[in-house]
């Protein structure tokens, strides 16, 4: 690869920083005693410490995944802290009672809080590390009947919700990373929008992981109840560490009769330096389920991030007419491996699902596109498009794509296109003899690629993951 | 045109520049004095393109001796982009396909990023769509080709009008066309012709790299340079055109070893 493109996809990262606050960090290692341990922190109820058990039990007779397209060493399980929470660890009533240091990373974030939180019009609920530090907007949202919390806050507040709702989409036993989370998961966000309430602004989690060698095991569940809609918004990042860190998350969404849940994710977790060493191992398991009729969940994401990304946002189509969407950017660079895609399962009449993936692999990274397209025999009407385009930058990175398409109903149609292309040398020279330089170039071409993905995603997201495409990639040109 | 009151545009003195470690142009010379316009020709192999992209500032060339002056600066010292804002323009043999980014927002960016380098007006799109379809119509281009993506799908002849619609939106004040005859059918070839003729005037220069005398009878040259191995071995006026037309470029060169031989 020549030096200008070289430069061009050699951007540091921005958030690398480490918030100097006292963590309360339980001891490394996992056993039912570390399970007991996180229950009896959170004051929880006894079903949820059985549903950990029972998660727990479950992953130790599980092995871990092996078909994904990525290398990594062994991960040792037992050296993980499974529990980190900034102290002091009181219940927070405002903002001014959040530790300044705290909030000081929020600003070098750019994480719209405060004045910011209300001029932006964005409810923010921030995960650091594992515990929910501050959730603005809840008084007004509370007015509509939504409930935006913590997911600690709903077991205490609402736990007849929770208890009916969780694991429901993603069961304990799952997959490998899914029986671990819900074994070990310290926090996250729940949301709950009550029958006919279209909530009136977009809700963002933020989350961020802070201790070194702390697996960030989080929890996501929103429900929208019949004819309700939400629009949710997701942005990770991570400080810089030479060492690995395991971030396992669990997101379940359920939509019942003409709901509609909208989830985006702007994805930069420390991606490790440019020869591979640290970064973040992202095995994260997002699944919507589409219960009832007319029902609509459309997952959006835009990763940058992660050493590793190993994450399939997928909908279950039950209910009759019910749509599921995946639109989806990944960008790979230096010694990143994404393996990454979607589930669209179809089980209810004339459900309908579109999955648009753009793939941009950099550096020596590898990039896959990994899809499930599942008829049911009770599926009549079904039909899916599929598009997955990929794009290599210079010559040493990889691209795949593992499309899985199973039709057991012979009234669906499903339709899939696929295409690569490049960015090299010459086409980055017919931009320069019009005068236009690297950087733009690079810009251009990328937007161009992704446009059909940006467009799904709220504004201010869209220009924040358009930046960020553009930090990954572009630099000083040599 | 030669014109009296010209000045000189392009000064190429003894440049050597070798690709992937192997020379190709191996001490060319030539001046290029504006309202002029030359044509390189010569046989395959001969280093014609590379001269080209050499001029425009392609990253895979390494230039190992000699200097280039552009209107009376040092061209060599400037990164393509530098050079393409200066005003030198490249029609490409073999113009790249640029998929997801519409010719319209590319032609405008190309223009308004040449306007700015001039202090000049940019336009907005608007006012841009009108001022390229007026240009797409003087090369009977269809306007669909704006919403498509650069290049993409084009075919050969097409691509080739391509260049010349950004060549003429860009008014270079050196253009050098590297054979954009190739690949063209006659009516193909009379109005890419035309467009340039239609640029060509007092202040700027054309440099048309080309294989075949056809395209010399649409746009007439001042000057007709023969190049081989790397250097021009003989320059004449548009009649030599027709000589090698009708007699090859082997005797070009032959000559050439006679007369060094004879001065030695």
């Amino acid at each position: 690869m020549s030096t200008t493109l070289q430069h061009l996809v050699d951007q540091p990262y921005q958030h690398g920083f480490v918030t100097d606050i006292e963590s309360d960090v339980a001891p490394k290692g996992l056993s039912e005693e570390t399970i007991r341990l996180i229950s009896a922190k959170k004051h929880e109820p006894g079903w949820l410490l059985e549903l950990r058990l029972d998660a727990y039990r479950k992953w130790l007779t599980m092995d871990e995944p092996q078909w994904p397209n990525v290398k990594y060493p062994k991960i040792d399980f037992q050296s993980i802290s499974y529990y980190s929470a900034p102290k002091p660890k009181k219940t927070l009533g405002s903002m001014d009672e959040v530790d300044p240091e705290l909030l000081r990373t929020f600003e070098k974030l750019g994480v719209p809080m405060n004045e910011r939180a209300k001029l932006a019009g964005v409810a923010v609920d921030v995960i650091f590390d594992s515990v929910s530090v501050a959730t603005t907007y809840k008084a007004k949202l509370a007015e509509v009947g939504i409930i935006f919390c913590s997911i600690s806050e709903a077991v205490r507040d609402h736990p007849e919700l929770v208890r009916k709702y969780l694991g429901s989409v993603v069961p304990v036993g799952d997959n490998y990373y899914a029986a671990l989370n819900s074994a070990v998961f310290t926090d996250g966000s729940f949301c709950f929008i009550p029958k006919g309430v279209k909530c009136p602004m977009d809700l963002s989690t933020y989350f961020r992981i802070n201790t070194e060698n702390s697996g960030q095991f989080e929890r996501t569940l929103i429900v929208a109840e019949e004819g309700a809609s939400v629009s949710y918004l997701e942005g990770c990042t991570a400080p810089k560490f030479d060492t690995n860190q395991l971030h396992a998350a669990v997101v379940e969404l359920v939509a019942l009769d003409n709901a509609d849940i909208k989830y985006s994710t702007v994805q930069n977790w420390y991606a490790g330096d440019e020869n591979g060493l640290g970064g973040i191992y992202n095995f994260v398991t997002k699944r919507g389920l589409c219960k009832g009729v007319n029902s609509r969940i459309s997952w959006t994401q835009v990763e940058t991030g992660s050493a590793i990304t190993w994450k399939y946002p997928s909908c279950i189509l039950r209910g009759e007419n019910s749509v599921g969407e995946f639109y989806s950017v990944a960008l790979t660079n230096h010694h990143q491996q994404a393996d990454t895609g979607t589930k669209m399962v179809h089980l209810g009449k004339n459900t309908r699902s579109t999955i648009v993936s753009k793939g941009i692999s950099a550096g020596r990274s590898n990039n896959s596109y990994r899809g499930l397209v599942r008829i049911a025999p009770t599926a009549a009407g079904a039909r899916n498009y599929s598009q997955c385009d990929s794009m290599l930058i210079g010559e040493q990175c990889g691209a795949n794509t593992f499309p899985y398409i199973q039709v057991s109903n012979p009234s669906a149609k499903v339709e899939h296109e696929a295409s690569t292309s490049k960015i090299g040398e010459d086409q980055l020279f017919y931009f320069a003899q019009r005068g236009i330089g690297a950087e733009e170039a690079v810009s251009m071409i990328i937007n161009g690629f992704c446009k059909d993905v940006f467009q799904q995603l709220p504004m201010e997201f869209a220009v924040e993951a358009t930046k960020l495409l553009g930090l990954k990639l572009e630099g000083s040109v040599g | 045109m030669i014109y009296q009151d010209s000045r000189t545009l392009l000064a190429v003195r003894d440049l050597r520049a070798s690709v992937n470690g192997i020379e190709i142009l191996k001490g060319m010379n030539l001046t290029v004095r504006s309202g002029e316009v030359h044509a390189i020709m010569g046989p395959n192999g001969s280093g014609k393109s590379t001269f080209a992209k050499v001029l425009a500032g392609h990253p895979s060339y390494a230039v190992s001796g000699g200097e280039v002056l552009f209107d009376g600066s040092d061209l060599l010292g400037l990164a393509a982009e530098a050079r393409a804002r200066a005003g030198v323009f490249l029609g490409f043999q073999y113009p790249i396909e640029i998929p997801g980014v519409a010719n319209s927002q590319f032609l405008r960016l190309a223009y308004n990023t040449i306007q700015a380098e001039r202090g000049e007006d940019e336009l907005d799109p608007l006012e841009f769509d009108d001022l390229v379809r007026e240009k797409m119509k003087s090369l009977e281009m269809n306007p669909e080709f704006l919403a498509r993506s650069v290049n993409e799908g084009f075919s050969g002849g097409e691509k080739k009008r391509n260049e010349i619609l950004q060549m003429a939106l860009l008014e270079p004040k050196l253009a050098i066309l590297d054979e954009t005859d190739s690949g063209l059918d006659i009516d193909a070839l009379r109005i890419v012709a035309g467009g340039v003729n239609q640029l060509s005037g007092k202040d700027n220069a054309i440099v048309l790299v080309t294989h075949y005398q056809r395209l010399l009878n649409y746009i007439v040259p001042d000057y007709v340079h023969v190049m081989e191995a790397g250097r021009i071995l003989k320059t004449g006026g548009k009649e030599l055109a027709l000589e090698l037309e009708a007699r090859g470029y082997d005797w070009v060169a032959a000559d050439s070893k006679a007369n060094a031989s004879l001065s030695a």
